[in-house]
């Protein structure tokens, strides 16, 4: 019961455009049955002060993590939070967010952990959506729960552990931190709240290159070729390539992940989660500082 | 926490907050959000005098005036970062106009006993929390200078 394929033309010449929609194909379909919007957001109340009409939200902080586990929801806590949003196995979920989609990509990421196939982000997020004053509503979105089934959660595809990375050193790493986390002079972003890392700097090796660049000024992704310039010729990605992305805590790698996996076709890409909260408070594991890569660890 | 130092109008906004169920906390601080006073006329181009808090995630600044031995504090964050906004309007609307001494005697953890940890996640809640350290902050200084 998928939503039918966007196809606009500069979805084409990315590796799975059936990952992207576009403000025009969203605001088409709206209240299509089969369909459902999830608005998410760094902000907990952003959606509260206006939203796609329709639209439900899911938050990343309260929803998607385990409450006591640094992990994620299980498979009967997921069925449920999705089938009380209205979302069955085979619904077309389109994700939107702000910052540049963000913890939307967060969100998908989350969403194929697990194996929810149509899931898609809508191009330019909600910042796009606003500026071409396309409608927002503060209406309570009327949700009829479903049953979503209980699916148990891969970690073995898309998601790399701390003993994964270890395992992974002459294999690229992506980091797409801030350069001033990248090069240990911080350890969160700028202007954001220190989050406890213990050490400063990058996982040896990783190349630095920002979530954000992927971006265009307008929130939507970059056209292929500009992309390619960024993460081939670049970070020197190659075909085949087995990859591991990280940020912080994992949010702003899924954006990169989602960019290297489903924009430029990279078959093996992993979000390393753990990310720095967890390899910079970590003992004994590697770590460089300054601009320079860094070699491969020999232990 | 020792609830004798704690200033009425926080006082009040705790007990409202603990008297909802989860949900409706997120509804209360968005009531907040929406009611953070502009700020007034004569600070509007003066960025200089804000601080900016930096254990939120998102812009917002703060500025302490004291007037008579009473304390003044203006707050700006953007429409976007509504849970910011929440923040800073629980704070202006508990401290100001209070003596000095009962801003600088509001427990350090009073964000955390809003029952806002569940709502809005602690991660978040630390940023008020940085809010109300700046405050003081700001206060003390402003005693001494």
């Amino acid at each position: 019961m998928s939503a039918e394929l966007d196809s606009a033309a500069k979805f084409t010449e990315y590796a799975h455009p059936e990952r992207l929609v576009t403000t025009e194909w969203l605001a088409e379909r709206l209240g299509q049955p089969g369909l459902v919007v999830v608005e998410s957001d760094e902000d907990v109340l952003l959606y509260e002060t206006g939203h796609i009409p329709g639209s439900v939200k899911v938050d990343w902080h309260t929803e998607l993590n385990d409450p006591v586990v640094r992990d994620y929801v299980n498979g009967e806590q997921f069925a449920a939070l999705l089938g009380s949003k209205g979302i069955a196995r085979d619904t077309t979920v389109v994700i939107y967010g702000d910052k540049n989609n963000w913890w939307a990509a967060y969100a998908l990421w989350v969403f194929t952990l697990f194996g929810h196939e149509d899931v898609r982000l809508l191009d330019g997020g909600r910042d796009l959506w606003i500026a071409e004053g396309r409608p927002l509503t503060t209406d309570v979105t009327e949700v009829t729960p479903v049953e979503y089934p209980v699916v148990e959660r891969d970690d073995s595809v898309i998601r790399a552990f701390k003993d994964d990375v270890l395992a992974h050193f002459g294999n690229p790493l992506i980091d797409v931190r801030s350069p001033e986390e990248y090069n240990g002079e911080r350890t969160s972003a700028p202007a954001y709240p220190e989050e406890g890392a213990l050490r400063a700097g990058h996982i040896p090796t990783a190349a630095s290159v920002p979530w954000a660049r992927a971006a265009a000024a307008d929130g939507t992704f970059k056209p292929r070729a500009e992309l390619d310039a960024i993460y081939r010729d670049e970070a020197g990605l190659e075909d085949g390539d087995d990859v591991i992305a990280y940020c912080r805590i994992g949010e702003r790698s899924s954006h990169t992940w989602f960019v290297l996996a489903y924009l430029l076709g990279f078959e093996q890409v992993r979000n390393y989660d753990g990310s720095w909260t967890e390899w910079g408070s970590a003992v004994r594991v590697p770590i460089v500082t300054g601009a320079e890569r860094g070699e491969v660890p020999t232990r | 926490m020792d609830a004798t130092t704690l200033p009425a109008r926080l006082s009040e906004t705790r007990e409202d907050f603990l008297a909802l169920g989860v949900r409706d906390r997120l509804q209360l601080l968005l009531e907040f959000s929406n009611e953070l006073p502009e700020l007034p006329e004569r600070y509007r181009d003066h960025p200089d005098l804000f601080e900016k808090v930096e254990e939120c995630q998102s812009p917002v600044y703060i500025f302490v005036e004291l007037e008579h031995g009473r304390v003044h504090l203006h707050a700006t964050a953007p429409a976007e970062s509504p849970t910011t906004r929440g923040f800073a309007s629980i704070l202006v609307q508990g401290l100001d106009g209070l003596p000095v001494d009962e801003v600088l005697a509001v427990p350090a953890d009073y964000p955390q006993s809003l029952g806002l940890s569940e709502a809005v996640s602690p991660l978040r809640v630390r940023g008020m929390t940085g809010m109300l350290g700046r405050v003081k902050r700001q206060v003390r200084k402003r005693i001494a200078a």
